[in-house]
């Protein structure tokens, strides 16, 4: 844990600018996962609609800047509060169902705003996508270059992984935990269910946001991709290979759909083939995901 | 002597098939009330109605007088009713203490906390040590629940409800599938029960758990067959067909 910090801060003093975002883009694909994590490995609720979270945030943020002149600190928190607001009407539609159903709303509702987001051309340019971003600079500290954007990412992601983490380790995770796996047992105890399920749902789209505005942020242009079915599946890819329900889980799924993504694509055209080919391999070997499954085989090892 | 829980013309249809079919009978305060019934008599269905798993089709359920019917099953805990489960539904990754501080969590302020560590809810924690002490699992309160015997778990089913201080108590066969040994340790648990618990309970046969209650309801295809005082039940010429068969 330790050794993992110290690494983190001293990386940019050794690697090369490449490598440098290359961690950014770990940093966000890991919050975002994080927040979805919340849903899927602590609410059982498995949702394929997280993208909505990521592209709003985005292009609320990007939108008030190019259109309104904003400051980056108001069009951050505006896009915060787009974000929970849209996460608090799409909650409560979706946790009407459960299982099957609530993937499949969650997917129809972000599928919409996708939609919309290409179609709706005179607010959000369409297939253009809206360019022309600048990073903030938080304290008069520019974050143009790799190394600072880095430090900035990290203590976002830090701070809120940690936030998360002292989240479902509390007595609303411990009845979010316990809504997953008994929700009768848990209503007959006196626990609102469906508003614990809420709740959690509008917190994860918070988090889901605020990776949103990393991501504009680290790309300085947003594209309807950001809202599409690939972003929620890649995100829930590695909640499910890291480890869901675990802290360090999503985090390092993410990073491994990253890197998978980033070298492969420059020598194969199909990464995508490789990724389910990865995917596969986890799963067979360590169905519950590589973080859980490595502490197994870690505590077998050691019991041998 | 107030009426703690009402049941009034209570109907549930399942596919045509009345699981409750105008059910109506009165528990008094603090009273011990004896539910039997062969399989499928509707026992089970009777129990998800009045805690609100199920909705009826017909019918009030008044608990000290107040129309709950309506009510969501989280808003009849609130209102003191706990129950248990014929089939043991407890959390089996969690212990036994863990198991028991959510059942005290559901209804204190404390579940909303969210940025605080669940370790650190030390009050909470010796509230649910001194209630498993209570039923004679302190020594396995740091267990997790798929480490101890079928027997335990019953009475880790017993702790939850009692945790929870119900005024209206309903266990689910609380005796199924134990040994004899078992069953006498959870019958003298059962009897414990303070005075100020209403007490309804399902059993299967008839003699297991006759001893526990002041009033008996026999209840056949949904409906109420028989309902009086241990002695006028078993005496009774309808119980007799029902259990010994015809």
């Amino acid at each position: 844990m330790l050794i993992a910090a110290v690494a983190a801060i001293l990386f940019p003093l050794v690697g090369g600018p490449f490598y440098v975002n290359l961690a950014s883009q770990i940093f966000i694909a890991a919050l975002f996962a994080a927040s979805l994590n919340l849903l899927v490995g602590y609410g059982g609720l498995v949702s394929l609609g997280h993208a909505a979270w990521l592209g709003v945030a985005a292009y609320t943020s990007a939108w008030l800047y190019l259109r309104l002149g904003l400051q980056h600190a108001i069009t951050a928190a505006l896009a915060l509060i787009m974000t929970t607001a849209t996460a608090a009407v799409f909650g409560a539609i979706a946790l009407r169902a459960t299982g099957l159903g609530f993937l499949m709303i969650t997917l129809a509702l972000s599928q919409v705003l996708w939609g919309t987001a290409y179609r709706w051309a005179s607010l959000t340019n369409g297939d253009n996508g809206l360019s022309g971003l600048t990073r903030p600079a938080p304290f008069g500290l520019s974050l143009e270059a790799p190394a600072p954007f880095y430090y900035f990412a990290l203590t976002v992601t830090a701070f809120a992984i940690w936030t998360m983490w002292r989240f479902v380790d509390s007595p609303f995770g411990a009845a979010l935990r316990g809504t997953r796996d008994a929700p009768r047992r848990m209503s007959a105890l006196g626990h609102n269910v469906t508003l614990v399920r809420w709740l959690t749902f509008v917190y994860s789209g918070f988090w889901g946001g605020v990776a949103g505005l990393l991501f504009v942020y680290y790309n300085k242009y947003i594209h309807p991709t950001a809202l599409s079915l690939t972003t929620s599946a890649e995100a829930l890819l590695g909640v499910i290979a890291g480890g869901a329900g675990s802290v360090a889980g999503p985090i390092v799924g993410a990073a491994i759909v990253l890197i998978l993504k980033n070298y492969v694509s420059a020598y194969l055209e199909r990464w995508n083939m490789l990724l389910g080919f990865v995917f596969v391999i986890i799963v067979i070997f360590m169905p519950e995901g590589v973080v859980p499954g490595m502490r197994r085989w870690w505590l077998r090892g050691r019991r041998a | 002597m107030s009426t703690a829980l009402q049941v009034a013309n209570l109907r549930k249809v399942f596919g045509g098939l009345p699981a409750a079919n105008d059910v109506s009978f009165e528990v008094m305060q603090s009273e011990r009330r004896l539910i039997i019934g062969p399989n499928g008599a509707g026992k089970t269905t009777l129990f998800n109605l009045i805690t609100g798993d199920l909705v009826a089709d017909a019918g009030a359920i008044r608990l000290f007088g107040e129309d709950i019917s309506r009510l969501k099953p989280h808003e009849r805990a609130h209102r003191g009713m706990a129950r248990t489960y014929q089939i043991i539904t407890l959390f089996p990754k969690d212990t036994l203490e863990h198991n028991v501080m959510l059942a005290l969590l559901g209804l204190s302020r404390v579940r909303w906390r969210a940025f605080r560590a669940m370790a650190s809810e030390t009050a909470l924690r010796q509230e649910a040590r001194h209630v498993l002490g209570v039923l004679g699992l302190a020594e396995r309160a740091t267990r997790l629940i798929s480490e101890v015997s079928y027997g335990e778990k019953r009475r880790v089913e017993i702790a939850m409800a009692l945790a929870q201080k119900p005024r209206v108590l309903l266990l689910d066969e609380p005796l199924a599938g134990l040994s004899l040994e078992e069953r006498a340790q959870v019958k003298a648990l059962i009897s414990a029960i303070p005075r100020d618990v209403t007490v309804v309970m399902i059993e299967h046969d008839m003699d297991t758990a006759l001893d526990l209650a002041d009033r008996v309801t026999v209840l056949h295809y949904g409906k109420v067959i028989v309902e009086g005082t241990r002695s006028e039940v078993v005496a009774h010429p309808k119980t007799r067909e029902i259990y010994l068969g015809t």
